[in-house]
């Protein structure tokens, strides 16, 4: 029997299929309107790379912005209480996991015993979150996971003034009118990014290991800075994106019983 | 970037200037130039009398961009820079105005033109600009007794209306108009954030909803938003609008509607409120040199 977890993101649906302590698939498509078939499909399609049939699952769990739509899940938990579970999964070690994703930033400080002991959230602006990157490679006219490699080109510190993403796009175009290096432009970009996560982990009072999860982790530049930063040590898994639909099968696996004590 | 694309964002820039008025005449030319994060915007005044105007947009070279607006405002009068006898600049690029004598704080400026333009009963001004808004609070002089002001979130600014203007495909000076347009008023969009609560106005569209109705919702939200602002500060009447967005008559309605006052309304450009008051303080500060 496997467990599964599908954690339904602003941007992307994510599906994690878990058999014991083992991954046996990772599956993601853009979430669009979020509806009911789609998520299914997910499931369907992430079944299939695992090589598993529906019968064969023991238990769904949800998580995400749009758990509430998955209607063949078993229970729904919180993207934190997601996010604690998919980082000790992965770092058993961990005392922080940060989690940047599309729409939303998430710090979360963890106990000795692995339970949430505090957790900060960035919901209501985009600055600290996925949208803010996203924003400035359109305006800089590179592809988004070009961003990070231009980044880590850069000899000059830029400063950028804006927070808002709205602002901060007048900005970038101002800096190439005023004819600042493109790799200058884009560090400018990813330290502003990851000057308001330090800031947001910070606040929950940051410990190591740090585990750093969301689409965001892929940006190198942002790992960097991001590290520097908070001068503790930051560890990226394998798939960061996943780290939340990895919890919720970790969360699905602990309804069955089979193994995995219940951490949050 | 795509120049095919049509720029529904793009607001038109303009000049303007009272033809009937010998400027010759006059003892004191003075001018005040507002050069703003979106627009830039000369004044010139004759006496004490508003003579020419222009608003433009604000190029990556400040200092360019307020020559701009000043040449632009005095096009075809035979008035050139020399003529002046005295120039402000104000707003978020004032100290890149290089022809100007003196800065002052682009709050004050907006107090001083909205009590020129509205008269000396106006306690309370709102003004809207590209990138922030101020709610400000002053005396029968124009003097700014307190203010508060939002220049951190695009939620609330005119930038914010010209990134909705893009998605819907509506000109943004037309947007105000169609937002009025609907039958019932529709819940606000929810997202104070203008990333979001385009998200979130991309799904109201393809749910079916027409524009009027999305850009009814938005201009509901950045209402309520300067509304907070503005009972933070405590309005008082009268109460004024400036800056671009107070020709925008979808937020201005809905600003009314929600505090319960009439906004003063007026024949002048109230985008040019800035410049004007800066003008005005050029004028007494060439008569104290004399």
């Amino acid at each position: 029997m496997v467990t599964a977890g599908i954690d339904v993101g602003n941007k992307n649906t994510k599906v994690v299929i878990l058999d014991g302590d083992r991954i046996l698939a990772r599956y993601s498509r853009p979430t669009g309107f979020g509806q009911k078939d789609a998520l299914r499909e997910a499931m369907a399609a992430a079944l299939d790379r695992a090589g598993r049939r529906w019968p064969d699952v023991a238990a769904v769990v949800a998580t995400g912005a749009g758990k509430n739509e998955v209607d063949f899940a078993r229970e729904r938990i919180t993207e934190v209480g997601a996010d604690a579970r998919g980082a000790l999964f992965l770092v058993p070690a961990a005392r922080t996991v940060v989690d940047v994703g599309a729409e939303e930033g998430r710090a979360i400080r963890l106990d000795t015993g692995g339970r949430v002991a505090d957790f900060a959230m960035n919901e209501k602006c985009a600055a600290g979150t996925g949208s803010f990157t996203e924003a400035m490679a359109r305006a800089l006219e590179v592809e988004l996971d070009e961003l990070g490699p231009l980044a880590l080109k850069s000899t000059r510190v830029v400063p950028m003034n804006a927070q808002c993403v709205v602002f901060a796009e007048s900005e970038v175009v101002s800096l190439i009118h005023a004819r600042t290096a493109r790799e200058d432009i884009a560090r400018a970009v990813v330290d502003a990014m990851a000057g308001r996560i330090v800031a947001m982990t910070r606040r929950v009072g940051a410990q190591g290991e740090v585990v750093l999860a969301g689409g965001v982790a892929r940006n190198a530049a942002f790992v960097k800075a991001f590290g520097e930063g908070l001068a503790l040590p930051v560890v990226v898994p394998t798939a960061p994106e996943y780290v939340t639909a990895l919890g919720a099968a970790c969360a699905a696996r602990e309804k069955t019983g089979d193994g995995g004590k219940a951490h949050v | 970037m795509s120049e095919a694309r049509k720029e529904f964002w793009r607001w038109k820039e303009y000049n303007w200037h009272n033809p009937d008025l010998d400027w010759r005449a006059g003892k004191i030319r003075s001018a005040g130039v507002d050069v703003g994060s979106v627009s830039s915007q000369a004044v010139v005044m004759v006496d004490g009398e508003l003579f020419a105007f222009a608003s433009t947009r604000t190029g990556a070279d400040s200092p360019m961009s307020a020559r701009k607006a000043f040449d632009w405002a005095v096009e075809g009068t035979g008035l050139t820079l020399a003529d002046i006898h005295y120039t402000v600049g104000t707003g978020y690029g004032r100290v890149n105005v290089p022809f100007a004598h003196k800065t002052v704080t682009e709050i004050a400026c907006h107090a001083r033109g909205a009590n020129f333009i509205y008269g000396p009963g106006v306690r309370t001004v709102l003004d809207m600009g590209g990138q922030d808004c101020k709610a400000i609070r002053c005396d029968e002089n124009g003097r700014v007794t307190s203010f508060l002001m939002n220049d951190k979130c695009a939620a609330g600014t005119g930038r914010g209306m010209e990134v909705f203007a893009d998605l819907l495909g509506v000109p943004v000076e037309e947007t105000g108009e169609l937002s009025l347009a609907v039958d019932e008023e529709p819940e606000p969009v929810s997202s104070t954030c203008v990333v979001f609560a385009k998200t979130e106005a991309a799904g109201l569209l393809r749910s079916g909803w027409p524009r009027e109705k999305v850009l009814a919702a938005y201009c509901a939200a950045m209402a309520h938003r300067v509304v907070l602002l503005l009972e933070r500060i405590g309005v008082e009447p009268e109460f004024a609008i400036t800056g671009g967005i107070a020709k925008n008559a979808g937020i201005v309605r809905r600003i009314e509607r929600e505090l319960g006052v009439r906004a003063l309304s007026t024949g002048y450009d109230t985008q040019v409120a800035g410049a004007l008051g800066a003008a005005l303080f050029a004028r007494a500060l060439a008569e104290k040199g004399r």
